[in-house]
C-alpha cells in the first residue's frame, strides 16, 4: 500500500510535502545534477532582492554541535537577474516553485511582489520576515507583529489572488503565536517556520569570534526541537493555517514530528548540505514511518499530536469502522 | 555523484595521513584539481556539514580508487585519520572545477605547499602526457610537512624543495625559490595550490614573469556543491566586474591574476552587490 502524500499549500497542491529551505538550494541548478527536481514537493528558491548583494565577508560559516552557523547576508543577483535566468530555467522545467524574497523596508517588498506578480512559474510567494528594517532602526520585521503585518498586506495585495503568500517567521520572538496571528490577520496565506535564530561561535585558536559577521543563524538538528515548538504553538492557536515546517530536518522521523505538530509541508535546509539527495531520502523516510503506523494519507497525520491524550487516532478510527462488516 | 565508498589502505606519509577508497563512480570522472566531500563522524554524528579534500591520486584497480591525503585538524579530519581498511565513507564528488591544460606541449611550474602538494601530482600526469615540461616547487615548515618530494623527484625535470627550518633543501618558501625556477626553465605557466597568502606570492611573481597562473584556493565550505554561499571570495570576472564567486562551484581553480587576494575576508567595495557600492554603477 502506497500512502497519499499529496498535500496542499493553502489551494496549491504539491505532490509531496518536501520542499528545500530558502537559501539552502540556491535556485536549483546546483541540486538538478543530483536528481530529478519533479521529485520535490516545491523548490523554494533563496531569497530575491531588488538589487543584486554581495552579502557578508567570509568566513561565513562555522561548525556547532549537531548544527551551523551562516551570515551569508542574502548574497544574490536581485529580482532582475532572477526574472532573466532563474525562474524561467525553473518554470520552463514545470518545477514548482516557492519564491522567497526579502527586503529593507515595505517599499522593497511590494516592489519584489510586482515584479513577481505576473512572472510564470510562481507556485507560492514566502516572504522572509527575518531582515532588518532599514527604517526602523534596523529592527528585524519578524520580531515585530505590526512590522511584519506591514510588510505581508502590502505583498498580498499585490500578489494574483491564486499564488500563495506565506510569511516566515523567525523563532527568536517573546510570543511567536502573535506575530503568527498578525500576519494572518494581514492576508498571509499560510505560515512557515522557523527561519534560523541569531547563535554564535568563538574560534578558540584565533581568540576571535569564528565568523567575520560576528553573529549568524544557526541551523541544523540543534534547532529541530525549537521548530517543533513554534510549530506545535502556532497550529495550536490557529489550526486552520497550513504551516510550512523548517529547522533541522535530517530524517524521515524529524520530518513526521513537524508534520504531527501541525505543519502540511516540511522544509530541508541543512540536511542539503550533508547530502544533495537528503529530500528524496526524508521523503522516502517519512512515507515508510506513516505506511507502518497504518496512515493512508499523510493529510490524516498534519496536527495529529494535538488530539487529546488517550484518544484513539483519527486516521485508524477510521479504518476500523471501514474494516467492521 | 554520491558514493559509498570502502577504504582499501590508510598510511601516514610524512607528518599527513593518506586514505585509498574505492570510489568508481568518483574515478571515473576526476580530472586534475577535482575534490571530493567527506562526511565525517559517522551515522549519528553532531558533525552536520561535509570535509572537502583534494583528490591526490585515482587509480583504476577495484574498479577505481581515489586517494585523500590531509592534516589531523579538527574533529572531522581527527575521525577520518581514525579510518582502517574496510570501513566505509560517503564520498560526493568529483566536485569543482579542475586546471585548465595547456593545449601545446609548454614549459609548467607546478608549485605547492603542504598538503596542497597532493594535488599536483595528477596533474603532473596529465601534463606530461601532452608532453609538456614539469619542474615542482614544493614546500613547508619543516621536512616531514613537504609532501610527495620523492615522487615529485622521479617524474619531473628538476624538483626544488623550500621548508622555513632549513631542515630541508633551501630555507625559506616555496616563492623565495620560485624566480629562479621559472627563470632557468622559461616556464610558459604555473600552477599552485597552497595556502592563500602563498597562492597570493606565487601569483605576484608570475605576473612578474608575465606567465599564466593557475591557483586553486581553499575556502572554508559548508556544502561543497554551490548551493550555500559560504565560500567565496572576490574574483574578477572576464568584464572587469568583481565578483564574489563560489571557491566550490566557480573554483577551486582560478586565475591567479582575476583572483583579488588582498581583499579575501572582505567584500571590495567596487565588487557587484557590495554595501552602498558596485550595484549601482551596474546596469
Ligand atoms: C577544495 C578544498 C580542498 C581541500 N583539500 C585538502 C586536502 O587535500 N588535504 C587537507 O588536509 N585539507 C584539505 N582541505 C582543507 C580541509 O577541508 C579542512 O582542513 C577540513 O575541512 C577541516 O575539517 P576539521 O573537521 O578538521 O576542522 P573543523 O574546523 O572542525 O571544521 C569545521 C567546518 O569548517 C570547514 N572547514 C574548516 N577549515 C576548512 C578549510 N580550510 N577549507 C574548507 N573547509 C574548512 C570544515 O569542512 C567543516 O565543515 C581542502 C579544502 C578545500 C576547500
Ligand atoms: C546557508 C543558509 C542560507 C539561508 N538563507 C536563507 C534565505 O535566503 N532566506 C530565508 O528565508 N532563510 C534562509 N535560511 C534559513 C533556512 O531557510 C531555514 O529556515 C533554516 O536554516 C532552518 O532549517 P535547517 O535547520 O533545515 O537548515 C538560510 C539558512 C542557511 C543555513
Ligand atoms: S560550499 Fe556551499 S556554495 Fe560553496
Amino acid at each position: 500500500m502506497s500512502v497519499d502524500m499529496r498535500t496542499f499549500l493553502a489551494h496549491v497542491e504539491l505532490a509531496n510535502p518536501i520542499t528545500t529551505a530558502a537559501g539552502c538550494a540556491a535556485s536549483g541548478r546546483e541540486l538538478a545534477q543530483f536528481f530529478d527536481l519533479h521529485r520535490l514537493g516545491a523548490l523554494t528558491t533563496r531569497s530575491i532582492t531588488m538589487a543584486p548583494r554581495a552579502g557578508r565577508p567570509t568566513p561565513r560559516m562555522a561548525e556547532t554541535p549537531s548544527g551551523m552557523l551562516n551570515a551569508v547576508g542574502l548574497q544574490g543577483p536581485g529580482i532582475d537577474a532572477f526574472l532573466e535566468r532563474e525562474l524561467p530555467w525553473l518554470a520552463q522545467r514545470g518545477i514548482k516553485t516557492i519564491v522567497s524574497i526579502g527586503g529593507g523596508t515595505v517599499a522593497e517588498y511590494s516592489e519584489l511582489a510586482r515584479r513577481l506578480a505576473d512572472a510564470p512559474g510562481v507556485t507560492a510567494l514566502e516572504v522572509n520576515l527575518s531582515c532588518p528594517n532599514i527604517e526602523d532602526r534596523g529592527r528585524v520585521f519578524a520580531r515585530e507583529g505590526s512590522a511584519a503585518a506591514e510588510v505581508i498586506a502590502s505583498v498580498r495585495s499585490i500578489m494574483r489572488y491564486d499564488v500563495p503568500v506565506v510569511a516566515k517567521l523567525a523563532p527568536d520572538v517573546a510570543d511567536i503565536v502573535s506575530v503568527a496571528r498578525a500576519c494572518v490577520d494581514a492576508g498571509a496565506d499560510a505560515l512557515s517556520m522557523i527561519n534560523n535564530p541569531l547563535g554564535m561561535a568563538i574560534d578558540t585558536e584565533a581568540l576571535r569570534p569564528s565568523l567575520a559577521a560576528v553573529t549568524g543563524g544557526l541551523s541544523g538538528p540543534a534547532i529541530l526541537p525549537l521548530a517543533v515548538r513554534c510549530v506545535w504553538q502556532v497550529h495550536a492557536a490557529l489550526p486552520g493555517v497550513p504551516l510550512i515546517g523548517i529547522g533541522g530536518v535530517m530524517s524521515g522521523r524529524d520530518a513526521f514530528q513537524l508534520v504531527l505538530a501541525g505543519a502540511c509541508v516540511v522544509g530541508v535546509g541543512t540536511a542539503l548540505f550533508h547530502d544533495p539527495y537528503a529530500c528524496l531520502r526524508i521523503e522516502r523516510e517519512l512515507e515508510d514511518l506513516l505506511r507502518a503506523r497504518g496512515f493512508q494519507r499523510l493529510a490524516d497525520a498534519v496536527g495529529l499530536a494535538h488530539r487529546p491524550p488517550g484518544s484513539a487516532p483519527r486516521h485508524l478510527l477510521v479504518d476500523s469502522e471501514e474494516s467492521t462488516p | 555523484m554520491q558514493v559509498t565508498g570502502t577504504v582499501l589502505t590508510t598510511r601516514r606519509v610524512d607528518a599527513y595521513h593518506a586514505l585509498t577508497v574505492v570510489a568508481p563512480g568518483i574515478a571515473e570522472r576526476y580530472r586534475p584539481g577535482h575534490f571530493v566531500s567527506v562526511a565525517v563522524g559517522g551515522g549519528q554524528t553532531s558533525m552536520v556539514t561535509r570535509r572537502a579534500l583534494s583528490i591526490h591520486d585515482v587509480k583504476s584497480d577495484y574498479g577505481g580508487t581515489v586517494e585523500l591525503v590531509f592534516t589531523a585538524r579538527g574533529p572531522g579530519t581527527a575521525w577520518l585519520a581514525e579510518r582502517r581498511a574496510r570501513d566505509t565513507l560517503d564520498l560526493v564528488g568529483p566536485l569543482g572545477r579542475p586546471f585548465p591544460l595547456p593545449r601545446d606541449p609548454v614549459h609548467c611550474v607546478l608549485v605547492g605547499a603542504e598538503y596542497g602538494s597532493a594535488l599536483l601530482f595528477p596533474l603532473a600526469d596529465a601534463l606530461l602526457a601532452r608532453g609538456c615540461r614539469v619542474d615542482f616547487v614544493l614546500g613547508g615548515t619543516g621536512a616531514e610537512r613537504v609532501f610527495g618530494a620523492m615522487r615529485a623527484r622521479r617524474i619531473a625535470e628538476t624538483t626544488t624543495l623550500t621548508t622555513e627550518d632549513g631542515s630541508l633543501g633551501l630555507r625559506g618558501k616555496v616563492t623565495d625559490a620560485l624566480p629562479s625556477v621559472i627563470a632557468d626553465t622559461r616556464a610558459d605557466a604555473v600552477y599552485a595550490c597552497a595556502p592563500m597568502e602563498t597562492l597570493r606570492a606565487v601569483t605576484a611573481v608570475s605576473m612578474e614573469f608575465d606567465i599564466p597562473v593557475q591557483v586553486a584556493v581553499e575556502e572554508s565550505m559548508a556544502c561543497g556543491i554551490g548551493v550555500c554561499m559560504t565560500c567565496v571570495l572576490p574574483v574578477i570576472g572576464d568584464d572587469g566586474v568583481t565578483r564574489m564567486v563560489r571557491a566550490c562551484a566557480e573554483g577551486p581553480v582560478f586565475r591567479g591574476e582575476r583572483v583579488r587576494f588582498e581583499d579575501v575576508g572582505t567584500i571590495p567595495f567596487d565588487a557587484l552587490g557590495a554595501p552602498g557600492g558596485g550595484a549601482r554603477h551596474v546596469s
